[in-house]
């Protein structure tokens, strides 16, 4: 049983190695059929012309950070929906209104977010 | 021993590569069009001409500019961390072309037939994200850097609500396997339902596309090309296939969840129309998806950083959750549950 169900995703690793093999390809080759020129100024890197101004590696707005956290929860949410989604039909009111409380309780941390202004960007 | 594994495995290898082959090519010709379609469509709504010079009608003009792009000088900046500023590119392009092995584009015409595929689409398009925070930090250049941050928070913004949709979608059709996604009956309650679900839906793919009006990331007016803005050559018209596989991706998608794959549409049938193809009505609907991708483009200006956000966690996270919980009920209520 187990190997017929892994034969179905034997296609998609072959097309993983293809479509790798042809993403190197690609750039290969056009890195051989192009002229190759480098220069200082040219590989110096792009800021309308002007020499950099500051280090690209430096500070930046915290609430970036924020919205990869609130993704994370969120995300995590949606991983336990998918299979609660599938099998509703079988867990029937029991499963329905465990959900509907997990999903309470994310929604308080939710409100609290919004109220404490994670979401907002001034 | 190498006689013995071809005659025994050689005939499967043969169709599979074949199959393979067939999706890329495909894949990358509709890229090429899609991008002579967008310039033709945008012409014609700015009455303009488009591309008008290469080959009748301009039919040549993405060839012209596959080759361009081929023969360039590929720009390694001094500064970069260059490996990851090779990989990332590849990446992108890598993404947006393994989703398609789980796309059914006809009944029984698909070359990986898994029964968790929405769960392998969801997961290669999350991953989407890494070829631009990877070509965005690599860079070290600071227009790169800041285009790869804002895409990296738009996509995963944006993914939560898509995630969401998906998951009404799913407590009407009961399968994770895109075919019986496409084939599950839905009654006219689920389809009630699911219609502001699709519209959520078409905005949220403009968002994790990074598609006008949500293009921040590019930004030309402000960050110059964003997260693309040192590469050149070869490396770059990976990111752009990418863009352009993902879009074609996305909509592909849509049809999948909301507009019944390749049936045909509105469930008309009879002898007069059952002749075409499943795989001609698929093309269509993905047309016609796409084309929403281009008006939408050539309608709106672009959004504020700060209202794509509010849009993302302030109206469409709250109402996809409210829906999955009033789709859930609903089915429920009315016994029609999968």
């Amino acid at each position: 049983m187990s190997d017929s169900f892994l034969i179905e995703y034997l296609p998609i690793l072959i097309f993983f190695v293809i479509a790798g093999g042809a993403a190197i390809a690609a750039v290969a080759m056009s890195y051989m059929v192009g002229q190759q020129n480098p220069d200082p100024e040219k590989n110096s890197q792009y800021e309308c012309g002007f020499e950099a101004f500051a280090e690209s590696r430096s500070k930046f707005d915290v609430k970036f950070y924020l919205v990869a956290i609130l993704f994370i929860i969120f995300d995590l949410e949606i991983a336990f929906l998918f299979p609660w989604a599938i099998v509703l039909g079988d867990i029937g009111m029991f499963g329905f209104w465990s959900m509907v409380l997990f999903l309470g309780i994310l929604t308080v941390g939710f409100v609290y977010e919004w109220k404490k202004g994670a979401l907002d960007w001034e | 021993m190498i006689e013995e594994f071809i005659s025994t495995y050689g005939e499967y290898l043969f169709w599979t590569l074949l199959h393979i082959f067939v999706i890329l090519g495909v894949l990358l010709v509709s890229v090429a069009y899609l991008t002579y379609f967008e310039r033709k469509v945008m012409a014609a709504m700015q009455r303009r001409h488009g591309p008008m010079t290469v080959g009748p009608f301009g039919l040549l003009q993405p060839l012209a500019d596959g080759l361009k792009l081929l023969t360039k000088e590929t720009i390694l900046p001094t500064k970069a961390n260059k490996p990851v500023f090779i990989i990332a590119p590849m990446l992108t392009f890598f993404l947006a072309i393994v989703a398609w092995a789980v796309i059914p584009v006809d009944e029984n015409w698909v070359l990986a037939n898994i029964n968790v595929g929405i769960l392998y689409l969801f997961a290669i398009s999350s991953l989407g994200v890494y070829g631009i925070i990877m070509a965005g930090w690599a860079s070290n250049s600071r227009y790169a850097f800041l285009g790869g941050l804002r895409s990296a928070s738009q996509m995963v913004s944006y993914e939560v609500s898509m995630g969401l949709v998906i998951v009404t979608v799913l407590l009407c059709v009961g399968s994770l396997n895109l075919q019986e996604v496409v084939m599950a009956e839905r009654s006219f309650l689920m389809n009630i339902l699911l219609f502001p679900m699709m519209i959520v839906f078409l905005i949220s793919i403009l968002a994790e596309t990074n598609r006008a009006p949500f293009d921040l990331p590019e930004g030309e007016s402000e960050l110059t090309g964003g997260f693309m803005v040192e590469y050149s050559a070869m490396t770059f018209a990976l990111f752009f296939l990418g863009e352009y596989a993902n879009m074609i991706l996305m909509s592909a998608m849509t049809v999948i969840l909301f507009m019944g794959g390749w049936l045909a549409p509105f469930g008309i049938s009879g002898e007069w129309i059952d002749w075409v193809p499943g795989i001609v009505w698929f093309a269509l609907k993905v047309s016609a998806v796409l084309f929403f991708f281009i008006w939408a483009r050539a309608s709106f200006p672009r959004y504020r950083y700060d209202q794509l956000m509010r849009l993302g966690w302030k109206v469409f996270l709250p109402f996809t959750l409210v829906w999955v919980l009033v789709v859930s009920g609903a089915l429920i209520a009315t016994n029609s549950l999968p």
